[in-house]
């Protein structure tokens, strides 16, 4: 038995930025998972929802949770990111200005990702997108 | 979970089952059951949003009678620093606080005595290092309530001293046993309450601050006494030395008072519930990692905006600030900071338990069976028509769907949903008069 929660989010999308992770944390209460867990899925998943905000092109934010674990899995339509291991690094960011006035682009996004989840992965080809897959174990 | 004991509740006389209050809480408390708002005792923080907002007064909140004091053999009153703006300045701080004596009190120590404490001991007990950062002021008790019920993952972060109230009732006993024959029950502490939150936490105090010396021993609506006092504050006469605290004190009753005390640190205050959930919400995701200290009061203006306050929030702060500017010229008021350190020192003033979690159920213990209802309430939520109407008595779709799956609710509770059904019966109807019966006459 899984449950699954999408939701897209487009480039630019500051004002609705926050929803998705404000969704999946009510949703996780409502199932019961540990506030612990709910922090760190919490966290992931709103770095994730503002990064399609503020660096792609528009994307998904999937969420499944099973009995074991759950997968949030965040995947873009582009640009894909040049240099994997550059935009792993703390405090490394592209973030645009409009983004920086409004706070972000301090470039923790991805390595707060991986802090938080027990599982990282993340592949990126230029021109095609990027794909983040993380799980939580419960 | 423990017993939760509230001072909000419904006058069923006077409600309606109207859905103002319903649509306008901010933890979905309430639903509308037989005709009247009923309120869910576990999901209730006390933030007193549907007394302001009921048009029939059916909301209220439970304090005490003034004539309550008549059953000590000494009584206190200990007045909330709000009291200051409920009057013009021409009446003095002073004048203000003898007529309240004159009441039938022995006393009258102002809570602002003990905010000057609390204050003064937040810096120490900041830099204490036992706090994740942002460190979030435990003032506002409906606002503590609400993060252990919606934030559960802050209630580590919430200051553990003693709210002024508290600490001011402590330090009066102290000084009373110490100075007098007077046993503790004989002692009675009123506290002159701006608001439904602090009323409960009287009835009720958080976590840790039930010791026997800390003991408050009723709660009186500032609204119930504001005649009262303004009927004699013109004639009563200015007790010396009964005015005791600093500008900065009783500027506690406005949203940024506290905040001041850490006004080297980066602090941000916030009033109003709906503003404080969405900025919870940001703190909570890590968004707003650079704040130290974080101050939310549920009112609009901080506790000058109390549901049991008279004088509207934003000319009760103008009276503080106008007292407070005037005050601070003349600087009467001074409290040493070896007092201050030594009160702290002595662990008096920190709550000795954890401030815990007090998370909603969820669907089921069980996540599998969570799981298939969740399932199950996307279906219904789907089947609804969206508009939030609150005519089946809960305040939106989702919510109806949730109570249905959670055996609170049925799917004809939905106006829309039962006029379907009474749509597909009359074409049943309809189908069944046209049907020929073999010993029947046709129809014309």
């Amino acid at each position: 038995m899984n449950y699954k929660l999408a939701f897209e989010v487009e480039r630019g999308d500051f004002e609705t930025a926050g929803d998705a992770s404000r969704k999946i944390k009510r949703t996780l209460q409502q199932l019961g998972i540990s506030n612990k867990i709910i922090r760190k899925v919490s966290i992931a998943g709103y770095e994730g929802e503002m990064n399609l905000a503020i660096h792609s092109l528009g994307g998904t934010i999937l969420l499944t949770v099973a009995e074991k674990e759950i997968d949030l899995t965040i995947e873009d339509r582009g640009p894909g990111i040049q240099d994997l291991s550059l935009a792993m690094t703390e405090g490394w960011s592209t973030a645009g200005d409009e983004a920086r006035r409004m706070g972000f682009g301090a470039g923790m996004g991805l390595p707060n990702m991986q802090k938080n989840a027990d599982h990282f992965q993340i592949d990126s080809k230029v021109g095609v997108g990027t794909k983040i897959a993380m799980k939580f174990f419960l | 979970m423990d017993k939760l004991l509230h001072s909000v509740y419904l006058d069923e006389e006077k409600c309606l089952g109207c859905t103002t209050c319903l649509k306008n809480c901010p933890t979905g408390a309430i639903r509308v059951r037989g005709g009247k708002a009923r309120i869910n005792e576990s999901k209730c923080i006390d933030c007193g949003e549907c007394i302001r907002i009921c048009p029939h007064q059916a909301k209220k909140a439970k304090t005490d009678p003034l004539s309550m004091i008549r059953d000590y053999k000494y009584t206190v009153a200990i007045p909330a620093p709000t009291i200051l703006g409920q009057f013009k300045t021409s009446y003095s701080i002073s004048r203000i606080l003898s007529a309240i004596k004159a009441l039938g009190f022995d006393e009258v120590v102002e809570v602002a005595y003990g905010a000057e404490v609390v204050g003064r001991a937040l810096k120490y007990e900041y830099h204490a290092k036992r706090y994740p950062k942002p460190l979030i002021s435990s003032a506002c008790p409906a606002v503590v309530k609400l993060i252990q019920v919606r934030f559960p993952e802050l209630t580590d972060n919430i200051c553990r001293l003693k709210s002024p109230m508290a600490l001011t009732a402590r330090l009066v006993r102290n000084r009373l046993r110490d100075q007098t024959d007077l046993k503790n029950k004989d002692i009675g502490i009123f506290f002159i309450t701006p608001c439904a939150a602090k009323a409960t936490m009287v009835n009720n105090p958080q976590t840790g601050e039930a010791d026997q010396y800390d003991h408050i021993d009723g709660a009186i609506a500032i609204k119930d006494i504001f005649s009262d006092i303004s009927g004699i504050l013109n004639d009563c006469n200015p007790l010396e030395g009964i005015h005791n605290s600093t500008p900065e004190a009783f500027s506690w009753a406005l949203s940024g008072g506290e905040s001041e005390y850490l006004k080297n640190k980066n602090v941000l205050h916030v009033d109003g519930i709906q503003n404080v959930i969405n900025v919870l919400e940001e703190i909570e995701c890590g968004k707003l990692d650079t704040i130290e200290f974080f101050e939310g009061l549920a009112c609009i203006g901080g506790c000058v905006g109390g549901c049991l306050t008279v004088e509207n929030n934003y000319v009760a702060k103008m009276y503080i600030q106008e007292r407070a500017k005037k005050l601070k010229q003349e600087s009467i008021v001074h409290m040493e900071e070896e007092y201050v350190k030594d009160i702290y020192n002595t662990g008096m003033m920190h709550i000795k338990e954890r401030i815990l979690p007090r998370t909603p159920e969820p669907l089921d213990a069980d996540i599998n069976k969570a799981i298939e209802k969740m399932k199950q309430i996307e279906v219904l939520e789907s089947k609804l028509p969206g508009l939030d109407c609150g005519s089946c008595g809960a305040p939106g779709c989702r919510a109806l769907a949730e109570d249905i799956v959670t055996g609170k609710a049925k799917e004809i509770d939905c106006i829309f949903v039962l006029k379907d059904r009474v749509l597909e019966l009359s074409q049943l109807t309809n189908e069944l008069l046209q049907v020929e019966h073999p010993t029947g006459k046709t129809s014309e």
